[in-house]
């Protein structure tokens, strides 16, 4: 159940939220240095980055758990993966993948810099 | 229309014939983003900074705006039909006529804007950096 709706809710913010910022940063890097100087304000240097973590971190947990929950998804189709424990252990499998990969990504992101 | 229940009056006229491909197409990108997005996730955290003297000419590389224009159209074909479910499942009536406009109106507007800018970069790149 929380799985599904958590599809919804991850799907349905990526889409609004992630798409703007998305197109906003696209846009700002055809502006030129300008414009690109206000998004990296925004969320860069703005309270040492704050948006940037909050925005960033919310993204990227909702992607690696719609993802999960997508492919999830894919195999529920297949009519495999209905039974009560196995569901669940899957349920619960997405997010133990989601949370590992937020953190490994930021874990690489953080450390390679 | 003629009255009747809202059964009666759909009754022997069968289904539409777009809802397998709505959600076949839904599956197809699903799929592709699945590619694109984790190429996206990967390049973005191997990115060693994130000023505008790294970023422009990274975006400007056929080998980034190209896959960068194919996720473009992969994730917001995807989000436009899976946002129309959304929409169909909590919504009715006008208000659903509206939101369904608005969404295209977004998916539209925004996808021209993206690849408009991706475009521009790339194709501006040998010119240097434009101000
Ligand atoms: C951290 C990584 C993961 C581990 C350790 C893991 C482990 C497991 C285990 C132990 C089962 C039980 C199999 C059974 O009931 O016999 C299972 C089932 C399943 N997992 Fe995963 N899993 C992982 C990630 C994922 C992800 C990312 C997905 C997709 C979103 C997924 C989808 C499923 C599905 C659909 C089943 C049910 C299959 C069935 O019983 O027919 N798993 N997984
Ligand atoms: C790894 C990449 C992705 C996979 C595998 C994936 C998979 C899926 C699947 C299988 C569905 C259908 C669920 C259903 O029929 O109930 C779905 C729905 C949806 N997806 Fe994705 N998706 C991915 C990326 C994205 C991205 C990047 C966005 C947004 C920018 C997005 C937005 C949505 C939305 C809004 C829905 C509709 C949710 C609903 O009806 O409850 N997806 N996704």
């Amino acid at each position: 159940m929380t799985v599904s709706i958590l599809h919804r809710v991850t799907g349905s913010g990526m889409a609004t939220v992630g798409t703007l910022l998305l197109v906003w940063w696209l846009a700002a890097i055809a502006g030129g240095p300008q414009s690109y100087a206000v998004f990296h304000m925004v969320f860069a240097e703005f309270g040492k980055g704050a948006l940037g973590y909050i925005f960033g971190v919310g993204l990227t947990l909702s992607f690696f758990q719609h993802m999960a929950s997508g492919i999830r998804h894919f195999i529920l189709d297949t009519g495999a993966g209905y039974e009560l424990n196995s569901a669940k252990r899957a349920a619960m499998a997405t997010f133990v993948f989601s949370v590992l990969a937020t953190i490994a990504f930021w874990a690489f992101l953080l450390g390679a810099k | 229309m003629r009255g009747g229940t809202e059964l009666g009056r759909v009754r022997g006229l069968g289904s539409a014939k777009a809802g397998a491909h709505h959600w076949l197409t839904h599956r197809i990108t699903a799929a592709s983003n699945l590619f694109l997005m984790l190429w996206f996730v990967i390049v973005i955290a191997r990115l060693p900074a994130y000023d505008y003297g790294t970023v422009r000419p990274w975006l400007a590389s056929a080998w980034v705006a190209v896959p960068m224009i194919l996720l473009i159209v992969s994730v917001f074909w995807h989000f436009r039909l899976g946002l129309q479910v959304v929409i169909e499942d909590y919504v009715h009536a006008e208000t659903r006529v509206a939101l369904m406009f608005l969404l295209n109106f977004f998916v539209v507007a925004t996808s021209a804007i993206a690849i408009f800018s991706i475009l521009k970069v790339a194709f501006t790149a040998a010119a240097g950096v434009p101000a």
